[in-house]
């Protein structure tokens, strides 16, 4: 470099820094290409050593296996994607009864641990302990081996008032069969849904506009049931029988049956959940300052309105994006269903792969599933989150 | 006399039933709260305590807990998992003295060692001995680095970094002649195996993890991208997925004759699923570090890697430190997950056990005492986090 630099030249490009940015990107990028195609060659090649190539076109092959239970008509001459479908379903049931009773569970656990009451709150702290310290899948199989699985015989079954039957076959509760008057029922549901639904969007507008709008959340409801009640009456006969469970033989007959499985998978993850969740909503009250709630009092409003205007929304704020991440967990969690045999996504295609021998196209397939849960969690707990978020001024 | 106009006003005092009648019973919601809240404690406690001493067999438990706690490790190596723990308990001495608070540290320190003489007390055989030897060299290092200046942390540091290196290593022997013959990974399971499974994936999990949240706040868009996809990919499945797809997916992977054995494949897969979550960690600590930060250590004329590697990382790592605690004893929960893959870890050595025909039936013993030990081990965990955050002081600057 014969030349004296200049004070305002442009750097060579070597020394140009958005170059240097732009070449090691390339370099990056590049490096992972070569990377991931190595694995891909690799793949292939040994798949074609062991005589198959990739692709999904198997799933319509006949499954040949059962599954013990199934929210949709899956029989063993079905097809492998109606197995997957079926798991899925299970999945989603399981997630949706989990998420339901954790929640519930998990606020009394929050609020107790809050209690004024020592004997309440050191109960529910020692609760905590308890569960965080464990791991689930020891629990949960503990609880299905040791608990579910060692309820008496059906001949001797623990009969519990209400008509509720243990036993280690499962567990069977009464539950209503639809009669003929059943799909006439289900129109004044459906109008007693869209009803509770044009309340809360009316009363919404109207607070809007007037300020004052009554409550939604307790008028939606109890215009549902209104319409329900009537709808139930109207009807010539009643929509639903009660059938109750019955011991018959070695068999529970009637009501609706909870297999074991079943139940040992939602109580064990609502049991370990709720736990996380109490902590969730613990630190979401207590992140209320206290000014917060003296404010609200000493402007005169109620203790009622001050917790549904001045704390709950501002706890809700702070609970909202650690709650996701624990219904995401349990959901995710559910795939240790495979320990204690309930036929969930993960165990059904578990077995495909084992039946098939399709390994790679099962994991992706399955893999592809639960981040697509993910994914939609989180995108409706975004518009949620942005929705309950305070506007600062 | 003179002791009756010492003692505090009688007001002050509060009688049993004073106070009973102030935190149980002030009023009729919190009574009835109270009286359920005894009875479901007074249920589960005689049920727990009926079945503990008298229904439960424990046979199961004292004939297989090597087993337990080993897995198949061969006995005439043993030894070297002993020298491991005598290592361990000198590291936890110095820890102790250095990072301990005065008289809590002390009570530690001697409740540790009585409770090793006990143990000590209770088996029989070598063990005794080496369990004695733990106690006297827990107490010693505790002695040594009494008043212990700079030099003697970053020693007593480093000697953290590196024990779990030589944890592996003395375990896993090398070659077949020599001292430390190789003990293949078959044999590995246990308590051992789960410990294992932990130390490896925290170990390496730790710098896959920093680099990943660095590549996340880079302005490099490719390098970013691949970042994010990586840590929201696996954030977003369950870990038993991943285990599978180390297991099964990772020999297809490797060129014709490569092999991996599974206890390595497993390792592989929790590693990459420690990363992801570790990331996200650290990207919470590089976010809380202020601006100014960052801006006086480009003012000062240091490079990024410099300015990351000696102003901005050592912050947020101190700041993230209980967090990373947690995510620690989370992963040490989680690595019971290998046993659906059928490795031989706590949970799977439970099955081989109740397989025995003199066992049949006695699931809840063996689960009961599985729990435990998890428990044990996870309380004991964030029980120290916690005084490592108060010495530490992490939170108050």
């Amino acid at each position: 470099m014969a030349n004296a630099p200049k004070a305002h030249a442009n750097p060579p490009f070597w020394r140009d820094e958005r170059v240097l940015r732009l070449l090691a990107q390339l370099a990056f990028g590049a490096a992972v290409l070569f990377f991931g195609y190595i694995l891909i060659q690799n793949m292939v090649n040994g798949l074609r050593q062991q005589g198959t190539t990739l692709g999904i076109g198997f799933l319509q092959n006949t499954a040949g296996f059962d599954l013990a239970e199934t929210l949709n008509h899956y029989t063993r001459s079905s097809a492998y994607i109606q197995a997957f479908l079926a798991g899925l379903y299970n999945t989603l049931l399981v997630s949706a009864v989990g998420i339901l009773l954790s929640t519930i569970l998990g606020i009394i656990l929050g609020v107790a641990r809050l209690s004024s009451n020592v004997l309440v709150r050191n109960l529910a702290t020692a609760y905590l302990e308890l569960m965080r310290n464990l791991s689930l899948l020891v629990f949960l199989i503990f609880w299905y081996l040791g608990v579910f699985l060692k309820l008496p015989l059906v001949r001797d079954a623990i009969l519990w008032p209400g008509n509720i039957i243990l036993s280690n076959r499962g567990i069977g509760i009464p539950w209503g069969i639809p009669t003929e008057t059943w799909p006439a029922f289900k129109l004044f549901l459906l109008g007693g849904l869209l009803l509770a639904l044009a309340i809360i969007v009316i009363f919404h507008f109207q607070g809007k506009r007037t300020g004052k709008a009554p409550l939604a959340i307790v008028w939606a409801p109890l215009a549902f049931i209104a319409v329900a009640v009537a709808g139930w009456f109207l009807q010539p006969a009643a929509p639903l029988s009660l059938d109750l469970p019955a011991v018959q033989g070695l068999n529970i007959r009637g009501g609706r049956i909870f297999t074991p499985e079943f139940m040992a998978l939602v109580s064990g993850l609502v049991l370990y959940t709720a736990a996380f969740i109490g902590e969730v909503v613990r630190a979401g009250i207590q992140a209320v300052s206290k000014g917060q709630v003296e404010a609200a009092r000493a402007i005169g409003l109620t203790s009622f309105q001050t917790l549904r205007l001045v704390v709950f929304p501002q706890a809700l704020q702070v609970i909202i994006p650690p709650l996701t991440s624990q219904y995401l967990n349990l959901t995710k969690n559910s795939s240790l269903a495979i320990a204690v045999g309930y036929p969930d996504l993960f165990y059904v295609s578990n077995t495909i792969l084992n039946q098939s021998g399709r390994a790679v196209e099962m994991i992706t397939l399955v893999m592809l599933t639960y981040l697509m849960f993910s994914l939609i969690t989180s995108i409706f707990m975004n518009w949620y989150n942005a929705r309950v978020r305070l506007v600062e001024r | 006399m003179s002791e009756a106009i010492m003692k505090p006003p009688l007001a002050e005092r509060q009688t049993l039933l004073g106070w009973l009648r102030k935190n149980l019973f002030n009023s009729w919601s919190n009574a009835i709260l109270t009286v359920a809240a005894a009875w479901l404690t007074f249920v589960t406690l005689r049920g727990l305590i009926t079945w503990v001493f008298t229904e439960a067999d424990w046979a199961v438990i004292q004939t297989n807990l090597r087993l337990i706690l080993l897995g198949q490790y061969p006995i005439a190596q043993v030894w070297r998992i002993w020298v491991s723990m005598l290592l361990l308990s000198f590291l936890i001495g110095n820890s102790l003295s250095i990072w301990g608070k005065g008289k809590t540290s002390t009570r530690f320190t001697i409740g540790l060692v009585v409770l090793l003489a006990a143990l000590a007390f209770v088996v029989s055989g070598p063990s005794r001995t080496w369990l004695l030897a733990m106690g006297a060299l827990l107490a010693a290092g505790w002695w040594l680095a009494r008043g212990a200046g700079k030099a003697m942390r970053s020693v007593v540091g480093i000697g953290w970094v590196i024990w779990p290196l030589i944890f592996i290593l003395l375990l896993r022997g090398f070659g077949d002649g020599g001292p430390l013959p190789q003990v293949g990974t078959n044999l590995w399971g246990g308590l051992m195996l789960t410990f294992m499974l932990t130390i490896v994936g925290i170990v390496f999990s730790f710098p896959i993890g920093v680099l990943l949240a660095l590549g996340r706040q880079s302005d490099l868009r490719i390098v970013r991208w691949f970042c994010i996809t990586f840590i929201e990919v696996v954030r977003g499945v369950p870990l038993i997925t991943i285990l599978f797809m180390a297991q099964l997916m990772l020999p297809l992977f490797l060129p014709s004759g490569v092999t991996i054995d599974r206890v390595l494949r497993a390792m592989v897969g929790i590693t990459l699923f420690s990363a992801a979550y570790l990331a996200e960690n650290v990207r919470g600590g590089l976010q809380a570090i202020p601006k100014g930060q960052y801006e006086a250590a480009y003012a000062l004329g240091l490079s990024t890697t410099l300015s990351m590697g000696l102003i901005i990382l050592p912050q947020a790592l101190r700041l993230i430190i209980p967090i990373l605690v947690g995510q620690f004893i989370a992963l040490f929960k989680d690595t019971a997950l290998v046993a659906i893959v059928g490795l031989f870890d706590l949970v799977g050595i439970a099955r081989t056990v109740l397989a025995q025909p003199a066992f049949l039936g006695t699931h809840r013993e063996v689960y009961a005492f599985i729990s435990l030990l998890y428990w044990v081990f996870s309380y004991a965990m964030s029980y120290v986090s916690i005084r490592l955050e108060d010495s530490l002081g992490v939170g108050k600057r």
